[in-house]
């Protein structure tokens, strides 16, 4: 079921629910549904389609630059018709969709991310034939997979693939309905599942990644689903309105709305790498091709961010007080797990998957505030991390020796002498992620501790006490870089096409300024801190 | 409010540091000149600058203020002021770059002899652009009077640090820089925290010094913010017991990055505590006052007997630090005018001192290629100019009456006198110990049997003996005429003073020790 038909039963079935209770035999009435509004999740969903039709009709040589272009393009012109849409606020498809100033700022972000992830993808000047494997189905270690590995071949399928993702990605954060919620979490989570297995090196440890993933995402899919049932059995209903409304009218037992939102809330946090819903993260981060690595780590983030405020204001804020506490486990078990056992990691990818659990949990610190000032700072956060993430994962690409990326840390020692550009704009990034001032990431920082300061003092310290510890493992990196000699047959740092180097640079960018001048987006995120419930 | 004239005392260093970082690899001559260069402007500018400064009494508290927003929706301003602190402490810092440039000037291996003790070759240039960089976070950090924008330089002043220790320092340079950087970052975080929770508290909606000022609320909230500022600023300083770090970073950091960080860097630790700890949290301020005098004097005695127990030369120095940082702490904290004001002294007068011994251990450790106090004998027979210049330095550092030093440590026991007279009996100790270390520093390396290793030394050259004179010479000026420095710090104390709401307890049958240091 594409979403877009399931959106619209969606639609159906709430409408024809609350006709059901005045008279069954009333005639069903379609919902209205603002095509505009929809436009840009249509597009991508298109294109997706199309995708899969290049894939079958174009002849193999023209399909990488066929598929490259048209994700490229619909990305930019969803993005375009993102921006047309900015200011608007309506509920759509029978309330189920809200074109707001949040969804519309994750959107827009995450069709820019997104596309620069996918110049990562095709990347082809590092690795001959990309990243990803020519034909992920072949048994690993099989003589067709030894030949595979000398194979230029490319496979585009990742493209239309990476499309459907982010359709999903899109409705995600938008649907103001438990059920299309799901059904967007689902459309987002299983092309991720495939395209984590797509490793062109260390096949083993990508198949490994993609059923982890698979494995414990289904889990908390099910999760997710158990939570919206229960529910519905509390409020009647599944759209979030309806469930706030009902928090203080429902004559049910509380105890519905509690193990209902339990489970509800840790399908999302599980999906935004949030402890103790973490442990995919740095397996499934290190076995992913880093590319999509990159695009996990900042889109998915972005989109699961996205659900969990939405869930939480539209649809819990009156019950603040009860799950406040919940919020703030999760938040400083997240910071704590992330900053202590990124600690103890040898490899990079591993690091920077540990740097995202503690993100999160500085993340969920900026939603506890539950105010205008929380939602914005969250946005800049949201949009900020991105940058640099996939400037960080883009950079990791790049440093390789003859078994692929070198991503064990004591493969990096003495790199500044070989790559200085290359160490110094790494070390940025570090520096954004330690969240040092002049970075992005320090304004981030500090907007998210300022709007919880005055409701959470005491989780805003454990923040700071936190990123403090985890500034010794970015510290770790430089110190590696700049400080020891390097390996006799070291890795070598490979000049990139201008894909990647657009993804990386512009990436580095925003780091920078967001962090100097990081008033226009503070501005933006403001304006877009409305949510229409 | 427009002035430019601190963004050009701010651009100076920085057009220098970029010019360098942009030179061709190996124009390590060129890139020596250009430092050497923009350093000497830039102290210059300072001196312009200071000679402008106005103290007569109508005087405002902020000159050359220039303010500017720059994050509009967290009341964030690029804004820039001087007062009579920071004055002197921007006079200080930019006189010590040059100096630790000309220093640094042949500080460097040449390729075999890299090789040779199995270090990398270390490139010049990188270092040279580093320090220029540095001195715009310096004098950023110093003339900021925003406190997000004072934030931002405080951190940011540790990473072209960090990379001075860790990519020039000694062997265990790898260790010392994380240690620093830690250390500070944790400082700064709690720092952080606090700037945060002073702008949520205030309810002013802006970070400047001036809106900020009087807007605290009193109570719990003040007092845990002046905690978050006060454990950054202790870290920095360093006082007893967060001064661990410094030993460490003090001893493996070159010479002229060590004269930078115990003279300068450290400085704002205790900068910070008169400019945001006093005025911003004058009640918390009151309240942790007696712990941290007690604190100060435990310094004091702590580090004099550590110092005493070293065999190391730049440990030592570093521990003496730790003592002098002690004294400054009384002075701060007794909130008396004298104390205030004998404490900024001793800031620009332990800049100095500091400065200028780091910078002679340095030219004894690159001719000895060791920094243990045992291999070293009878120097100062063989290299006379560099005995006699090492002999100043100690004697600056034990506060010998006749040299700056001495006036400023004797103005903080006498304001630290008058509120509490146990403490300042106990912290006087502290200067007989300071005789005992330095004494004895100079009898084991300087006096004795002429080593055989150290016979080949020579002595200064010409380009070493330029970069201490002007401090040598600042030391004996300030020494019998300190008028000026005092006159241009002491509006500045009384605002601090004012601010805390304290006055100065009217002394009894106590001589003033000059002019300026009566109480209103």
């Amino acid at each position: 079921m594409s979403p877009l038909t399931a959106l619209l039963a969606v639609g159906q079935s709430a409408a024809g629910q609350s006709a059901a209770g005045i008279d069954p035999t009333a005639p069903i009435h379609a919902p209205s549904i603002s095509y505009s509004g929809l436009l840009p999740i249509l597009i991508v969903l298109g294109a997706a389609c199309l995708g899969v039709l290049i894939e079958a009709l174009v002849p193999r040589e023209q399909r990488f630059t066929a598929q490259l272009s048209l994700t490229l393009l619909a990305l930019l012109v969803a993005l375009a018709d993102v921006i047309t849409l900015r200011g608007r606020s309506e509920l759509t498809a029978a309330n189920a969709l809200s074109i707001d100033g949040v969804s519309l700022f994750l959107q827009g972000t995450i069709l820019v991310l997104a596309a620069m992830s996918m110049l990562l993808v095709a990347e082809r000047a590092v690795e001959p034939g990309s990243a990803i494997v020519a034909s992920a189905a072949v048994v690993v270690g099989s003589p067709a997979d030894r030949r595979l590995a000398s194979s230029t071949r490319v496979q585009t399928e990742i493209f239309p693939l990476a499309l459907f993702a982010v359709s999903g990605m899109l409705i995600f954060p938008a649907a103001n309905n438990l059920l299309l919620m799901f059904v967007a979490l689902e459309v987002l989570s299983l092309p991720l599942y495939l395209m984590a297995g797509l490793s062109r090196r260390r096949r083993l440890l990508s198949k490994e990644a993609a059923l982890k993933y698979f494995l414990l995402g289904a889990f908390a899919s099910a999760f997710f689903l158990y939570g919206v049932a229960l529910l519905y059995g509390y409020a009647n209903s599944v759209d979030l309105a309806d469930i706030l409304r009902a928090q203080n009218s429902s004559s049910q037992s509380d105890i519905l709305l509690y193990l209902g939102f339990g489970m509800l809330i840790v399908g999302l946090l599980f999906k935004a790498g949030i402890a103790p819903f973490h442990s995919w993260t740095p397996d499934v981060y290190q076995g992913s091709p880093t590319p999509v690595t990159t695009f996990m780590a900042s889109c998915t983030k972005i989109a699961a961010f996205g659900a969990i405020l939405r869930v939480l204001y539209v649809g819990f804020s009156v019950s603040a007080w009860d799950w406040r506490p919940v919020i703030w486990a999760a938040a400083i078990a997240s910071m704590v797990v992330g900053a202590v056992f990124g600690l103890t990691q040898t490899d990079l990818k591993r690091i920077l998957a540990y740097s995202s659990i503690a993100h999160a949990g500085f993340i969920l610190v900026g939603l506890v505030s539950l105010d205008s000032a929380g939602l914005s700072a969250v946005l800049f956060y949201l949009a900020s991390y991105g940058f640099t993430t996939v400037a960080a994962f883009g950079l990791l690409t790049l440093v390789r020796d003859g078994n692929g990326e070198a991503s064990h840390l004591s493969q990096w020692s003495g790199l500044a002498k070989r790559s200085p550009l290359f160490a110094g704009t790494f070390t940025f990034l570090l520096l954004a992620l330690a969240g040092i001032p002049l970075t992005s990431g320090f304004t981030g920082k500090f907007v998210v501790f300022r709007a919880a300061y005055h409701i959470a003092g005491p989780l805003v310290v454990i923040a700071l006490v936190s990123s403090a510890v985890a500034a010794f493992f970015y510290l770790r990196i430089v110190v590696l870089m700049f400080f020891a000699e390097p390996a006799e047959d070291g890795p070598t740092v490979v000049i990139p096409s201008a894909l990647s180097g657009i993804a990386i640079t512009l990436g580095t960018l925003a780091t920078l300024v967001l962090g100097v001048f990081p008033q226009p987006l503070l501005d933006l995120a403001d304006k877009a801190a409305k949510l229409r419930g | 409010m427009h002035n430019l004239s601190l963004i050009g005392l701010l651009a100076i260093p920085l057009i220098g540091s970029l010019v360098i970082f942009g030179l061709p690899a190996g124009r390590d001559l060129l890139a020596k000149q250009t430092a050497l260069i923009f350093s000497v402007l830039t102290f210059l500018y300072t001196v312009i600058l200071a000679v402008q400064f106005k103290t007569d009494a109508g005087a405002s508290r902020f000159q050359f203020n220039g303010s500017w927003v720059w994050i509009r929706n967290l009341g964030v301003h690029f804004a820039f002021g001087l007062d009579g602190i920071a004055l002197v402490l921007i006079l200080m810092a930019t006189l010590l770059v040059p100096c630790v440039v000309l220093s640094s000037w042949g500080s460097f291996d040449t390729e075999d002899e890299a090789e040779e003790r199995e270090l990398p070759k270390r490139s010049p240039k990188a270092f040279f652009g580093l320090v220029l960089l540095l001195e715009v976070f310096m004098v950023g950090v110093f003339a900021a009077t925003d406190v997000f924008l004072f934030y931002v330089f405080f951190e940011a002043m540790l990473v072209p640090m960090y990379f001075i220790i860790g990519s020039f320092g000694g062997p265990r340079r790898q260790y010392a820089a994380m240690k620093f950087f830690l250390y500070s970052l944790a400082g700064g975080l709690l720092m952080l925290a606090s700037v945060i929770g002073l702008y949520v508290s205030s309810g002013t909606s802006s970070f400047a010094f001036a809106d900020l000022l009087g807007h605290v609320p009193n109570g719990a909230t003040q007092k845990w913010l002046f905690l978050g500022f006060f454990i950054a600023f202790a870290i920095k300083a360093p006082l007893f017991p967060f001064h661990t770090w410094l030993p460490d970073a003090g001893a493996e950091a070159p010479a002229g990055g060590a004269a930078l960080l115990v003279g300068v860097l450290d400085k704002v630790g205790t900068f910070g505590f008169l400019r945001y700890c006093l005025p911003l949290f004058p009640e918390a301020s009151r309240y942790f006052a007696k712990t941290i005098l007690i604190l100060s004097v435990i310094g004091v005695l702590y580090a004099a007997f550590l110092a005493m127990g070293q065999r190391d030369m730049k440990r030592l120095v570093a521990y003496t630090s730790v003592a002098h940082f002690g004294f400054i702490g009384l002075g701060i904290f007794a909130f008396t005018t004298q104390g205030g004001t004998g404490a900024v002294l001793y800031m620009v007068n332990h800049g100095l001192a500091t400065g200028l011994l780091f910078i002679v251990v340095g030219f004894l450790v690159a001719r000895g290629k060791s920094r243990q106090i045992a291999d070293f004998g009878g120097t100062a027979k063989v290299t006379p100019r560099l005995g006699g210049a090492f002999l100043i330095a100690g004697l600056a550092a034990l506060a010998l009456p006749g040299l700056s030093t001495f006036i400023s440590e004797f103005l903080t026991l006498l304001g630290t006198f008058t509120r509490h007279k146990t403490l300042a009996i106990l912290g006087t100790t502290g200067i007989i110990l300071a005789a005992l270390y330095v004494l004895l520093l100079y009898q084991r390396t300087m006096q004795g049997v002429v080593s055989a290793k150290v016979s080949a030394f020579r002595d200064l050259s010409v380009r070493e003996t330029f970069a201490i004179a002007p401090l040598i010479v600042l030391i004996f000026a300030l020494g019998v005429y300190p008028k000026p420095i005092i006159d241009i710090i002491n509006p500045a104390v009384k605002f601090t003073m004012h601010d805390v709401g304290q006055t100065d307890p009217q002394p009894q049958n106590v001589a003033q020790p000059s002019s300026n240091g009566g109480h209103k």
